[in-house]
């Protein structure tokens, strides 16, 4: 039978195939792909990055990022793709088949703790996110969205194929396009969450096999799972958008972005000592970088060196950056350079602790909580911080709530400083049982300096047998929601075009120089539905069986039972006498 | 006399033929069972059942063998796994992105590069009924469908907890021995096999191969109905026991495997006697046409591997008859009893005839 999805093959042994590809570029160079295609020569490119940050709690966050950016022949619909050089043949299908335009997948272990680490470079929610645009020119999205699911399950290795429309919502203002393109018509979006889904290998193995070097060479050899996942936060997304390639958009292209945070503890992988190094957050150095990348950068911050910090070895090479509203400065090592790697032909670095200090507080913060008691009712609560001692900006908060908890939007109340706040905008779709879960957009100006809390009142709904999940007492998870702001930036932001950004101030398009644009998930809930006792059909039905056998048992014997008198059986003499009687045909004993 | 002569002449030239013409027999047999295990591709279906973290044997069975089956050649894409619980990246693990099966931490099967095709809540009795039969919903991806052929040889491994006569999935719904029957007929009539050998470490797992009724099945249980599968040794580190006994036996055994091994079917229903088990392994080869001694471990565990013809036919033919698998030429005993009964003719003379008939 043929192929499912239409592709040629879109099995894992292409993923590993294409990593040998790889080997083959590298050892003919470049010229071999010039060589063979005519005139305008597709160049990719791929860039690599980790940046280190130190945290003042002892953590340490690492994040890393490799971009791809394949160029080809853009959004020409109908048009086959053949040839695929760094840009990972499965997502290029994927793209290409549903007719995406932007897609965001992020698997994430862990949840971010704002208020001690700071704002993230890229955030995600708890378990499994994924947000798609799709092109104007589809006229199915709900059974793109379907397919396009099943598709990257069997890619990731994930229960991606849980997502349906019980749990996908259409936002109408959080989740604009990040790359090219203004599109108004949230009919082509679609966002999903599941906030159960386990991050393990099973999911690092076929991300780190999207990349041109696999993870032989190159950064990517520090992703060993044994210590990532021994970490208070993991999560790896994957972000394709097409992008301008120039500061006049001449030219487009494809633009896909691995991303992988993680914030190692000082406790369970520090063992409590202030100093980290890279051997000690990921048991392995950088001993090259990868052949194929243009430029292959670890950026370690070093703004609060050397008062608190202490780094070596020791660089002269800086870079300064404004990133999440803030100028930091960084010490850059470029691992294309042979010198980098020193006389031991391996990198490794060593931050060490000298002091405490005080982390900047983070200017938006958002915690999310149940509140009530019993099994029926129950109180959702969002509380937002807005830490900016004298301006007030505007956010917009998303609430996507699973139908079995019934909403009471009359009850929804919006206080800051104990007073009504009013929002500006909102959009709401209420649920339907079984098809549709609640979607609420709000845009609400925070106060300076104040506290914001949103409540709203739900009553739990009684699920059908076979909706309960294996474990039914563990409870069930309602998605985090997402607070986006345009945050007012204490320092002036690059609203320039430069192609050499570092890949970690370049992910989110900054419009405008006072503010920044921020991401704030909050907590997932795990709430409790009124679960029955599932031994109880079976406790019923032994029951009801015992009491009409015992009941009409009884009866029926009353009714039809005959007594006779039964004769003694004779003893065993008696009985070979009879045998030799009736053989001679005389009469029997008895 | 000219009579009982021709009967001692017949029976002398049956028994100088039928000497050499045994012989061609078993050179034409070895042959033909080489070709006649007729598989071209193998595939395996790697099953954990059990949900919660003290079911972490479970998985970590699941796992020893899936680590087998690939080191022997079948690539992930040719095997389906399915783990009901996440034990690696749970929380209560000490060490993350683990799983051992040996205490004191001395093999991780879980690795570097697994790829888990089903996992969590997805591992239910109608996803594994339809994996086997082939009927998923057009949209399923490739790395989570059994595209097997008739010419495939497929490995299915079961573990979890079982009864008489069932096993359990994930604490809330069973399969039961009659529903994998026919299965397994289903697979047959859609000629999605060649061979299929089955394995389950369960409680009163012969009864799950009771109902078998489809040809060229073979199966193990590592428990008989009435006895109970135990499990091997914790790991006070962990906190759970790691392995259970029968796939503890199976996995060292299968760790002396190499892909060119000569170990047959007879070698694996020999793994974990009473004596280590505690329970009795039981098996089944009423189903399967080819004798269990000449099916090698590597026509499941491992993948085909494609052999020099030339070099085959000299391997054959060179091969001297072998010791312990020597069966009597055909005809020798009809040519034995023909001269035991001329003898006695020819002593006796013909008139006791009518006392024997």
């Amino acid at each position: 039978d043929s192929d499912p999805v239409g592709f040629d093959s879109l099995d894992l042994n292409e993923r590993r195939g294409r990593s040998t590809d790889a080997e083959l570029d590298r050892r003919d160079g470049t010229r071999t792909s010039e060589a063979l295609t005519p005139a305008a020569a597709a160049r990719d490119e791929f860039q690599e990055e980790l940046v280190i940050r130190p945290l003042h709690s002892g953590d340490i966050y690492a994040s890393f990022q490799f971009r791809t950016l394949w160029d080809t022949d853009f959004l020409q619909e109908g048009q086959k793709v053949s040839h695929y050089r760094l840009f990972p043949k499965s997502l290029g299908q994927v793209l290409s088949k549903f007719s995406v335009r932007e897609l965001h997948i992020s698997f994430t272990q862990g949840f971010w703790r704002t208020m001690q680490w700071g704002q993230p470079f890229i955030p995600s929610p708890p378990g499994a996110e994924l947000w798609v645009w799709f092109h104007d020119t589809v006229s199915d999205v709900d059974g793109n969205w379907k397919e396009l699911t099943n598709v990257l399950s069997g890619i990731f290795c994930a229960s991606l194929n849980f997502i349906d429309l019980t749990n996908t919502v259409q936002p109408s203002a959080s989740f604009k396009p990040l790359g090219l393109g203004n599109a108004t018509d949230h009919r082509f979006l679609r966002y999903a969450t599941l906030p159960r889904e386990i991050v393990c290998t099973e999911n690092l193995t076929p991300w780190k096999k999207l990349l041109p070097c696999g993870s032989k060479a190159g950064l990517a050899v520090l992703l060993k799972s044994e210590k990532l996942f021994h970490s208070s936060f993991h999560s790896q997304a994957v972000h394709i958008r097409p992008v301008c390639q120039d500061e006049q958009c001449t030219s487009k292209a494809w633009e896909l972005r691995q991303t992988l945070n993680v914030v190692f503890d000082l406790y369970t992988a520090g063992q409590g000592k202030k100093e980290w190094s890279l051997f000690k957050m990921f048991s392995r150095t950088l001993t090259e970088a990868c052949p194929l990348a243009t430029s292959s950068k670890v950026y370690v911050d070093i703004t609060d060196n050397p008062e608190l910090f202490e780094l070596s070895p020791a660089t002269p090479l800086l870079s300064q950056a404004v990133v999440l509203g803030d100028r930091r400065t960084y010490s850059v090592f470029d691992l294309t350079r042979a010198e980098t790697f020193g006389q031991l032909r391996s990198l490794n670095l060593l931050l060490r602790w000298k002091g405490d200090g005080e982390m900047l507080r983070p200017l938006l913060h958002a915690e999310r909580y149940v509140a009530g008691f019993g099994l029926q009712t129950g109180e959702i609560h969002t509380v937002i911080y807005n830490n900016h001692p004298y301006r007030a900006f505007p956010v917009l908060l998303m609430d996507s709530v699973p139908w079995y908890l019934q909403l009471y939007i009359h009850t929804l109340t919006v206080t800051s400083k104990s007073r009504d706040n009013k929002p500006s905008y909102i959009h709401y779709q209420p649920a339907k049982d079984r098809h549709r879960p609640h979607l609420l957009e709000m845009l609400i100006q925070l106060p300076p300096h104040s506290m914001t809390e949103v409540t709203v009142q739900f009553e739990r709904a009684l699920l059908k047998w076979t909706e309960y999940t294996p474990d039914p007492n563990h409870g069930f998870y309602v998605g985090s929601s997402v607070v986006s702001a345009l945050v007012p930036s204490m320092v002036a932001m690059n609203t320039n075009f430069t192609q050499d950004q570092p890949l970690f101030s370049s992910f989110v398009p900054v419009k405008e120089e006072s503010s920044y644009f921020v991401r704030v998930y909050t907590e997932p809930l795990l709430v409790n539905l009124p679960t029955p006792d599932f031994s109880m059909p079976y406790n019923v039905i032994c029951l009801t069986c015992t009491v009409v056998a015992v009941g009409y048992g009884s009866f029926y014997n009353l009714l039809t039972r005959t007594f006779q008198v039964d004769e003694p059986s004779l003893p065993l003499a008696k009985r070979l006498a009879n045998l030799i009687r009736r053989i001679r045909g005389v009469p029997l004993l008895t | 006399m000219d009579y009982y002569n021709l009967l001692t002449t017949c029976a002398f030239i049956h028994l100088l033929v039928s000497i050499p013409y045994a012989y061609s027999n078993y050179v034409e047999n070895k042959a033909g069972q080489f070709f006649s295990s007729g598989h071209t591709n193998n595939w395996a279906v790697l099953v954990c059942t059990s949900r919660f973290w003290f079911n972490y044997r479970h998985v970590a069975n699941t796992l020893s063998v899936y680590r087998s089956v690939k080191r022997l050649g079948i690539p992930d894409s040719h095997i389906v796994l399915m783990l009901a619980d996440d034990m690696a990246c749970n929380y209560r693990n000490p060490k993350p992105a683990t799983v051992f099966s040996h205490k004191n931490m001395e093999l991780n099967v879980y690795g570097d590069d697994v790829e888990v095709d089903y996992r969590g809540y997805e591992v239910t009795v109608e996803n594994f009924l339809r994996v086997l039969t082939g009927r998923l919903p057009p949209s399923t991806p490739r790395s989570k469908r059994l595209l097997s052929d008739d010419r495939s040889n497929i490995l299915i491994y079961l573990t979890g907890h079982g009864g008489n006569g069932f096993l359990k999935f994930q604490d809330s719904e069973e399969i039961s021995n009659m529903e994998l029957a026919d299965a397994f007929e289903q697979m047959w009539q859609k000629r999605r096999y060649n061979e299929l050998l089955f394995i389950i470490d369960t409680c009163q797992g012969a009864s799950m191969y009771e109902r078998f009724y489809s040809p060229n099945l073979m199966a193990l249980a590592s428990s008989q109905v009435g006895e109970d599968s135990l499990s091997h040794q914790p790991d006070l580190a962990i906190g759970v026991h790691l392995m259970d006994k029968y796939t503890f036996y199976l996995l060292e055994f299968l760790e002396e495997v190499h892909p060119a091994s000569q170990a047959n079917m007879n070698d694996l229903f020999k793994v974990c006697p009473q004596s280590q088990c505690v329970s009795t392994p039981g098996h089944r080869t009423d189903l399967f046409q080819r004798n269990p001694g000449s099916v090698l471990i590597t026509d499941f565990f491992g993948s085909v591997l494609l052999h020099d013809m030339k070099q085959l036919v000299a391997d054959v033919s060179s091969q001297k008859p072998k010791q312990k698998d020597w069966h009597p030429p055909d005809g020798f005993i009809l040519g034995l009893w023909t001269l035991i009964l001329l003898v006695f003719f020819q002593t006796y003379g013909i008139k006791h005839l009518k006392h024997i008939f």
